[in-house]
């Protein structure tokens, strides 16, 4: 088995007097899907924005693709949904074609880049998320599950090793919820793309997760989603640290 | 009609400098207003009026001819915009807070440096309100190479600005150098805003960079057509300000910006019919 692409080590993070993150231990191997879980407030965004570097390390150590995270050079293998992507958009005068052109910013030179090559990628990563027929739309008349599909579009469109979700369901409706785990599923078996998805749903995604991570501050349970099935009620709020909020979802 | 203009030397220099403030105001407002900083515009342009006191002061009172009102105009607005980007960096919870700091403190000097010089009279009266002969040729030149900066910038770093406008966190994960962009972007916001100033004054320089944005956003579909539409909104409204002002004796910033507001209020209005005559057009359909 080859490197893990992400590792963390003796993680703990603080805001103020608050410890947010406390001795997190884990590893990311490639091609896995791995569910992030945890309920609001228990520091899942703080970690992932860690794993990217938008954070500053306090303690503990963090490498991505064998680099230190703070010395890493991403060049386009660490991509990011952020939570924050669909607030923006509405109202904001852009095409779903230039929004998912973000996705190739640095792949070339700053002069003269080569325009045709950056339009193949932006076509193709539509494709990928079936959205190429409106590649000319404004981003602010879609429905949130298509906006959703086209951030999916701009942060793949530079073909990305892993791919780093914030809550990427939220605003989009419930008949559309489904659809979209389909497709991420499709990113990780198809195109081999690692993903790590943060949800605050347990039941929506532990049938497409290959890694479940519970957090609540510090790790609760990590490994396989059915063992984590499995469990008792009990048991598993236990491993949660407090009560959890089980939803059950009928496919 | 534009005879005039072309007759007389400082009239040219305005008009021109008319045309360059009508293309790099918009240019950068369309950055501004999707960015929701609209507000940084009016912080900045009361500091430069401060300057602007500042350097009416030196002259009057000490007759250091040296300092030009439009460099000193210049001067307070860039360290207007650094001070702004410090106290973003401080109040990171409450960054909108160093707007109206930096607002008030630039009325405040602006009072205490027009009394000092004084009192009220016509130069700050045009500072205020903008003016028709005001550009001799060397801040024409100055204004040229600010533009020429202003445009390189924004054509160089565009797809960068755009990407930390729509989603920053993306942008940032992308490898955009944020720190440095954001400080840039300011500086040259200042840059405008003092160019601006000659020609709409300091109370209205930010309706320039806002006003043909929100024209230009109701009837473009995409980032590129508002930018377009915006510098095509924003020279009529400077061209047609322009004349008006001259020909009826009133300070262009005035003219400037209800010509603005009135091709907002008249694209708001198509825009309005045409919503109508197309719902119409689908009860036919539908009956």
């Amino acid at each position: 088995m080859s490197d893990p692409i992400v590792t963390v080590q003796n993680v703990y993070h603080r805001y103020d007097q608050q410890t947010v993150l406390e001795n997190i231990n884990f590893n990311i191997e490639e091609g896995a899907f791995v569910g992030l879980v945890g309920p609001n407030g228990s520091g899942k965004t703080t970690l992932i924005k860690l794993m990217l570097g938008i954070e500053k390390l306090q303690r503990g150590n963090i490498t991505a693709f064998g680099q230190p995270i703070q010395k890493f050079k991403n060049k386009g293998r660490i991509s990011y949904v952020s939570q924050k992507a669909n607030s923006f958009s509405r109202g904001f005068p852009a095409t779903v074609k230039e929004v998912v052109s973000m996705g190739v910013i640095h792949n070339q030179r700053r002069f003269l880049p080569d325009q045709k090559k950056d339009q193949g990628l932006v076509k193709s990563a539509l494709q990928k998320v079936n959205m190429e027929e409106y590649i000319n739309r404004n981003i602010g008349d879609l429905s949130g599950g298509q906006q959703q599909r086209v951030f999916i579009a701009r942060a793949i469109a530079n073909n990305p090793k892993l791919l780093i979700l914030d809550e990427p369901t939220v605003g989009v409706d419930s008949q559309n919820v489904e659809q979209f785990y389909d497709l991420l599923s499709k990113l990780n078996q198809e195109l081999g793309i690692t993903l790590v998805l943060v949800s605050h749903d347990i039941g929506a995604i532990t049938t497409y997760v290959t890694d479940l991570l519970c957090l609540n501050r510090s790790i609760h349970y990590h490994g396989n989603p059915n063992e984590f099935e499995s469990l008792t009620d009990e048991q598993r709020s236990i491993l949660y640290g407090h009560q959890i909020n089980t939803i059950t979802h009928n496919h | 009609m534009l005879d005039a203009f072309f007759q007389y030397e400082l009239l040219r220099n305005t008009f021109y400098t008319g045309l360059l403030v009508g293309l790099i105001a918009p240019l950068l407002g369309a950055f501004i207003v999707v960015r929701r900083q609209s507000m940084i515009a009016d912080g900045l342009s009361h500091v430069t009026l401060a300057g602007l006191a500042f350097g009416l002061f030196m002259q009057k009172k000490y007759t250091l001819l040296m300092f030009a009102p439009f460099h000193t105009g210049i001067l307070f607005s860039i360290i207007g915009a650094l001070i702004i980007e410090n106290l973003r960096d401080v109040y990171k919870a409450f960054q909108e807070i160093a707007i109206p700091i930096i607002l008030s403190v630039g009325v405040g000097l602006s009072i205490v440096f027009i009394a000092l010089a004084d009192g009220i009279n016509t130069d700050i009266y045009t500072y205020l309100f903008g003016s028709i002969a005001a550009i001799s040729s060397s801040d024409l030149r100055l204004i040229i190479f600010i533009s020429l900066l202003v445009i390189i910038f924004i054509f160089v770093c565009y797809k960068d600005l755009f990407a930390l406008s729509f989603d920053s966190e993306f942008a940032i994960v992308s490898g955009v150098k944020s720190k440095t962009l954001n400080f840039v972007f300011i500086l040259m916001t200042a840059l405008v805003i003092s160019a601006s100033i000659r020609i709409v004054g300091v109370l209205l320089v930010s309706a320039l960079m806002t006003l043909p944005v929100a024209t230009g956003m109701r009837i473009a579909k995409s980032f590129k057509q508002t930018i377009f539409y915006s510098i095509i909104y924003g020279e009529i409204a400077v061209i047609v300000g322009l004349i008006t002002g001259y020909y009826f004796e009133i300070p262009p910033g005035g003219t400037i910006v209800i010509t603005s507001a009135l091709l907002l209020g008249l694209t708001l209005l198509f825009n309005k019919l045409k919503a109508v005559r197309s719902l119409k057009k689908d009860d036919g359909y539908a009956a």
